[in-house]
């Protein structure tokens, strides 16, 4: 009995049982897809956070206000406390304090309405220095960014992100036109090139002016003074560290704080991005990795049973074929190549399910999944060997059958 | 058993046929369920030579079965000696066993034991497929044993498409596809009427002429007597032997 008698014998015998076959794979089913979707969503995480950090330039620190990320989380509720101030920003600038930051770019955002020939826009307005466009690595398409002297005179002056005009002007060709922010006038000076979104926000939604002009006509009040938001660009990426040092050492003497365990500010980098994108995924991995242990542990046992009930049903005819000249190890194999069938099955259909789900999950979880051949390939063949492993049992007990015992059963 | 040895041989034409194909001595089967044990076969001497034709005949229960197991290599002797065509039979493991079966014996059974969702061919080719014979060839062959049969316009049939006298005739050529030494038959016309035993039995007479070895169990006289000699088994122990065809024709003068 060469190999291709085996596999068209094998075969139908798992077709002449359709439905029952198919059951039985099940287990393997979701355990495939869920391998699939683990390692896919382990490479998507991988491409939103290189994504990320492209987008943001790896030698950035962000400084925001209260230390929410205390990692007892006591001071929880400090997140949204004004303990930032633009004379931090400037502090941070001076290279004698802080010699490895190369640039600071304070913000101060809030979210207003825009309108230019009676069109209506909410955005996110940010105010800021003309060091923004280097420190976050953004360039124009049209126009100059925001001056020194706009921030020394208050100018109504702004720089719009690309989505932001096309809304309000059909065009990105804007500059020079006026656009009223919170019912004053302002000139558009530049455009924003497009930059994507990163992990919280539109890049392109967005509407620049300097940090005085917001701080004294657009916002006011006690709050005038804080920011909202301190970027940080430091020299090089090697010296990203020196900087967090630098920064945390200015920001606390500034705010007269003894100890760093007290601060009211938290210096985050990308590594920060990336450890929240990895332990999200962490737990991701986690629960599917169980979830596909368990199906293939489950879907194998399956496997098992049904195969030690086809042995059961078959004992004649494995008697016939002992009775006809075939060796154990030909009714072994035959048994095991039908184990592997089932397997294969489960695993093609668990990859077709597994790559269905990566079309369909990632506007649900909002990561992406990448769909990798290799997984595909490789969790294709982990679902032909647990039909071998599980299928070994009932087939040594087919191939063990006395024939006698085997051609009298009913 | 030193008398029925006796006869056996005092018997045998040893002229007419060829080299002995069974040779069985002093043979015992002890079937043991719990700790009650049967002796089935209480030591049983036979030789059966090439081209013979042999009924093996005998009322239920007297252990008919039991020796056309052992005869073909199904399962083992407690005690006692196996030769078939010249191997010595005793001491093998399954996987040779599985090999002997295959080179030495066609099966019939009482039964047909068909594999219902293989096509005719593809039931005949099967011990074929277990000695390894090339796929073209096998169909060739088993399309000339079913042609032997008197079935070729049936290859693709599935046995349930057959009567039950052409699904005999199916496994008559199953078990002649591999030119075996000898043909085992245990009751093979017991579940026929007579127009399709007398297909069965006539296509054994043609493979007796062509010099085929035949081992044909059955408890009606009419069957056995069509074979050219009887053993007569009773509790275990074989009770007469028609070996020539003198005696052969008192048991069949007996009979009418
Ligand atoms: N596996 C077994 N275990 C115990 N006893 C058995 C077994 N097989 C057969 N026997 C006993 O051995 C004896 C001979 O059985 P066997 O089947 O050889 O008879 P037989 O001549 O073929 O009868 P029949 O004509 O009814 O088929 C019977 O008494 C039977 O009960
Ligand atoms: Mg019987």
């Amino acid at each position: 009995m060469n190999w291709s008698e085996t596999l068209r014998t094998s075969w139908a015998a798992v077709r002449s049982h359709g439905l029952r076959s198919l059951l039985t794979v099940l287990g393997i089913l979701i355990g495939i897809a869920a391998v699939i979707l683990t390692v896919g969503l382990g490479l998507g995480t991988q491409k939103d956070v290189s994504a990320s950090i492209s987008s943001l330039g790896s030698n950035l620190l962000i400084v925001s206000p209260g230390s929410s990320t205390d990692s007892s989380g006591v001071r929880g509720g400090f997140g949204t406390s004004a303990t930032l101030t633009a004379a931090d920003a400037t502090a941070l600038a001076s290279s004698v304090n802080a010699p490895d930051i190369e640039g600071v770019a304070a913000e101060k955002s809030t979210s207003l309405a825009l309108e230019a020939n009676d069109t209506n826009w909410t955005t996110t307005v940010t105010g800021t220095t003309a060091s923004w466009l280097d420190v976050r690595s953004r360039d124009l398409i049209a126009g100059e960014f925001i001056t020194d002297e706009d921030q020394a005179s208050q100018a109504a002056v702004t720089v719009l992100g690309s989505e932001t005009a096309t809304e309000l002007f059909g065009t990105t060709n804007v500059v020079g036109q006026s656009v009223t922010i919170d019912g004053h006038t302002f000139e558009v000076v530049g455009v924003l090139a497009s930059a994507g979104s990163d992990s919280s926000s539109n890049l392109d939604d967005v509407a620049i002016v300097p940090l005085s002009t917001a701080a004294n006509q657009l916002v006011g009040g006690t709050t005038a003074n804080s920011v909202s938001t301190i970027y940080l660009k430091a020299a090089s990426d090697g010296q990203l560290a020196a900087a967090y040092q630098e920064a945390e050492a200015v920001l606390l003497n500034l705010h007269s704080i003894s100890s760093a365990d007290s601060a009211d500010f938290t210096i985050s980098s990308q590594n920060a991005l990336v450890d929240t994108a990895t332990s999200i995924y962490q737990t991701l991995t986690v629960l599917l990795t169980g979830v596909a242990a368990l199906s293939l542990l489950v879907g194998g046992i399956g496997v098992m049973n049904i195969m030690l009930v086809s042995v059961t049903e078959r004992t004649r005819e494995i008697g016939l074929r002992k009775a006809l000249g075939a060796p154990p190890w030909a009714i072994r194999r035959q048994f095991l190549v039908e184990a592997a069938i089932l397997g294969l099955t489960g695993g093609v259909l668990g990859a077709v399910l597994g790559m269905g789900a990566a079309l369909a999950l990632p506007g649900v979880v909002g990561s992406s999944i990448v769909i990798s051949p290799e997984a595909v390939g490789l969790s294709i063949g982990v679902a032909i060997a647990i039909g071998l492993i599980f299928g070994v049992y009932p087939a040594t007990r087919a191939a063990r059958l006395a024939p006698i015992d085997a051609l009298r059963s009913e | 058993m030193t008398t029925t040895r006796a006869i056996a041989n005092g018997n045998m034409p040893d002229k007419e046929y060829g080299e002995p194909v069974i040779e069985l001595t002093a043979a015992r089967k002890v079937y043991r369920s719990g700790t009650i044990e049967f002796e089935a076969l209480r030591g049983v001497d036979l030789e059966i030579r090439q081209g013979e034709y042999v009924a093996i005949m005998g009322p239920s229960g007297s252990g008919k079965s039991t020796l056309m197991n052992i005869l073909g290599c199904l399962d083992t002797l407690t005690t006692g000696h196996y030769r078939l065509a010249g191997h010595d039979v005793d001491d093998l493991d399954e996987a040779e066993l599985a090999e002997i079966r295959n080179k030495e014996i066609g099966f019939v059974f009482q039964q047909f034991n068909l594999l219902p969702s293989l096509e005719a061919w593809r039931n005949v080719e099967l011990p074929l497929m277990y000695a390894r014979v090339p796929g073209h060839e096998r169909r060739a062959r088993a399309e000339r044993a079913l042609e032997r049969v008197g079935l070729g316009s049936r290859f693709v049939n599935k046995p349930g498409e057959l009567s039950g006298g052409q699904q005999q005739r199916v496994a008559v050529a199953r078990a002649l596809v591999g030119e075996p030494t000898m043909i085992l038959a245990d009751e093979p016309t017991g579940n026929l009427d007579s127009v399709s035993t007398e297909d069965v039995l006539g296509l054994f007479d043609e493979l007796h002429d062509l010099g085929r070895t035949i081992v044909l169990i059955t408890h009606e006289l009419e069957v056995a007597q069509r074979a050219r000699r009887i053993v007569r088994v009773k509790d275990g122990l074989i009770q007469g032997d028609t070996a020539e065809g003198a005696l052969l024709a008192t048991v069949a003068g007996g009979a009418a």
